[in-house]
């Protein structure tokens, strides 16, 4: 990471982070656990990949984790975000990310959860969030990750998936959440990953792309997510994912982004917030520590940016035969 | 995901309502050995409680009704509520422009979820056509409070296809526009009415005007990534017109031989028209050595990235693979 040293910029306080993230699991009485009880699937899959990015995930008991995840899952095959909640495709790819985790991915009927997925899929090539219809390409990457961690990429039309989401790129290189929305980081990531798993990133325009994405940079040093809107941590892992699988990344100043992401640390109680002196949370923690990991930051491993979990879990995943 | 603020000292306990004195509430079943125990507060825990009730007894009645909407006024991120309410909503028939009603008191207290926007659509659906004018007031309502709300804009687009509206679209553009020019959602909506509306004759057919129009909104503030973006926007796949095309090029002059602003812009757009063809002239020279720190390149393209470096600094190394790609034809 060049010159400047971990010192001068400030130091990644892991160990407090990891207890944030084990404190928070414990924490009674706190009005933010209630409200996000319904996307627990999506906090312990933030909490546990931090966990295995500072090489800390045998801190957790992985047969408790294991054993709620599967009561998470409906006849459908899909997985909801918590006990006794409807199934979700956002649950789903979480659930299986946390389950590539600890290498648990066999112990499910890898043929209902797929089924389930590629049932999602549009005539446009588009997919749904669930039965209720929602269409958006976050569940375009998601339904694509998923099947792809599961290997049945072929259970879905993957030249009309890679359809629809071409039909949402924008004039300025990037995607928004359907056609003709406007570009925006998080679809961009969503979007640039579904694709590069797909193998068609010659759809997109790398060097417009990767200049709408450098331009996030800010003074600060942190990135935003559209032009004109405040830098937020949580950037630093979908624009600078993107811009790695568009081969753009050297195209930021990357000590000045490992600055802002540090200095968005709560150095005493440990945990990362959206921006400078703000509260912290899992979500910015997660999103934070990725980030670095991309940075190639000391200290944490390394991190797939298409698949979002740690590159020892994928390469484990790839060298793994399996049957759809 | 903020809960509803619902005056507690006023709501009576559901556990104390005579209405629900039938009803056994179900407790959260976290699994003996809980992975991230939830902690609750006592009020919330109670009405999650008898929603579990009656989303297992799949109870859909006017009483289920009310009650998805105290949960939701808890907490309007909680997906299996709104699931469920449509549910109930389909079973009784429910009216459902009462519906619309409800989810703006709840957009009150917080717009910024998926579930909400998504409901809405639903239900904005079945209703069809006739609230099209609805649906563009309620989104107008919102973007007023932030005009970048991504699922506000995302729904209204959503609107004008699906339900009509599109005659004062290009104009509420303006509006925003004029209120702050460096609204990229504005301009990305200006570039969607341009190129898809029914009523006007597509984006060749609107160019010239909407280039007559960008460039006026860059002269008022030359520091406008989207305002730039939006001028090359207009010649997408047509690089002859936009090389040739004079207001182009004295934009960017113009904005040069200003010493009070921001020049980034200015000189990545003229470096864009150097690199498809466009050929310098002694104008275009003199301004960019104008900004010239003794810098020794004699290649106008080469200079511009050079300068790019120095006015752009956090993105040296992009403009130095730009510099690296520039063929010698762009002198």
């Amino acid at each position: 990471m060049s010159s400047t040293s971990s010192s001068q910029m400030g130091q990644l306080v892991a160990d407090k982070h990891v207890r944030y993230i084990l404190m928070a699991e414990k924490k009674k009485e706190s009005l933010e656990s209630v409200v996000m009880d319904h996307l627990r699937m999506n906090g312990a899959y933030w909490g546990l990949t931090t966990l295995d990015l500072l090489d800390k995930l045998g801190t957790v008991s992985e047969d408790e984790v294991v054993s709620w995840i599967m009561t998470c899952q409906h006849e459908s095959g899909g997985f909801a975000g918590n006990t006794g909640h409807d199934p979700h495709i956002l649950y789903t790819l979480s659930a299986v990310q946390i389950l590539a985790l600890f290498d648990k991915i066999n112990i499910l009927d890898v043929g209902k959860v797929s089924s389930y997925v590629a049932g999602l899929q549009n005539e446009d090539g588009s997919f749904s969030g669930d039965m209720w219809g929602e269409i958006d390409t976050r569940f375009s990457y998601i339904a694509i990750c998923c099947l792809s961690l599961l290997k049945c990429l072929d259970k879905i039309n993957v030249e009309k998936a890679v359809e629809y989401i071409v039909s949402c790129k924008n004039l300025d290189g990037g995607f928004g959440c359907t056609p003709g929305a406007e570009s925006h980081a998080g679809q961009i990531f969503c979007c640039v990953g579904a694709l590069a798993i797909t193998g068609s990133l010659h759809h997109v325009d790398k060097d417009l792309l990767g200049w709408w994405l450098c331009e996030r940079q800010t003074k600060t040093g942190g990135l935003n997510g559209r032009p004109e809107k405040l830098p937020d941590v949580c950037y630093s892992w979908w624009v600078l994912s993107s811009l790695i699988m568009i081969d753009r990344v050297h195209w930021i100043d990357k000590a000045k982004l490992a600055k802002f992401i540090l200095d968005c640390q709560d150095l005493d109680n440990g945990g990362i917030s959206d921006r400078p002196e703000d509260a912290v949370d899992i979500f910015h923690t997660y999103f934070g520590v990725a980030g670095l990991s991309l940075l190639e930051y000391p200290g944490v491993k390394a991190i797939d940016p298409a698949y979002a979990l740690p590159v020892d879990v994928i390469n484990r995943i790839i060298f793994t035969k399996n049957d759809c | 995901m903020r809960p509803g603020n619902m005056d507690f000292d006023e709501a009576v306990p559901l556990s104390q309502r005579s209405e629900w004195s039938d009803v056994v509430p179900l407790t959260q079943d976290d699994g003996p050995n809980p992975v991230v125990p939830i902690a609750y507060k006592d009020e919330f825990r109670e009405t999650m409680d008898y929603f579990r009730a009656i989303y297992f007894s799949d109870e859909r009645s006017p009483r289920a009704l009310r009650l998805t909407e105290e949960t939701l006024r808890l907490n309007s991120g909680n997906y299996t509520v709104w699931h469920f309410r449509r549910l109930v909503l389909g079973a009784l028939n429910h009216d459902l422009y009462q519906e619309l009603e409800f989810i703006e008191r709840i957009a009150e207290d917080n717009s910024k979820n998926y579930q909400l926007w998504h409901h809405r659509r639903w239900v904005a659906e079945k209703l069809g056509p006739e609230v099209a004018g609805r649906e563009l007031g309620f989104t107008r309502r919102v973007l007023s409070l932030d005009a970048k709300h991504y699922h506000a804009w995302s729904h209204r687009q959503w609107a004008l296809r699906a339900l009509g509206g599109w005659e004062d679209e290009l104009d509420y553009c303006h509006e925003l526009l004029e209120a702050d020019v460096f609204n990229n959602s504005a301009w990305n909506q200006r570039y969607y009415v341009v190129t898809r509306s029914p009523l006007l004759g597509g984006l060749e057919a609107m160019r010239e005007s909407e280039v007559s129009y960008t460039i006026k909104a860059i002269l008022a503030n030359p520091a406008n990534e989207s305002s730039w973006r939006y001028l090359k926007g207009l010649y997408k796949d047509d690089k002859e017109s936009w090389i040739s095309d004079p207001s182009v090029s004295s934009v960017c002059l113009n904005v040069l031989s200003r010493t009070d602003c921001f020049h980034g812009f200015a000189l990545s757009t003229l470096l864009d028209l150097l690199c498809d063809g466009l050929r310098p002239t002694n104008e275009h020279r003199d301004s960019v050595r104008a900004l010239a720190n003794e810098e020794p390149d004699t290649n106008l393209a080469y200079l511009v990235c050079t300068i790019l470096g120095r006015v752009d600094p956090i993105r040296a190394n992009y403009w130095a693979w730009r510099k690296s790609k520039i063929t010698v034809a762009a002198m």
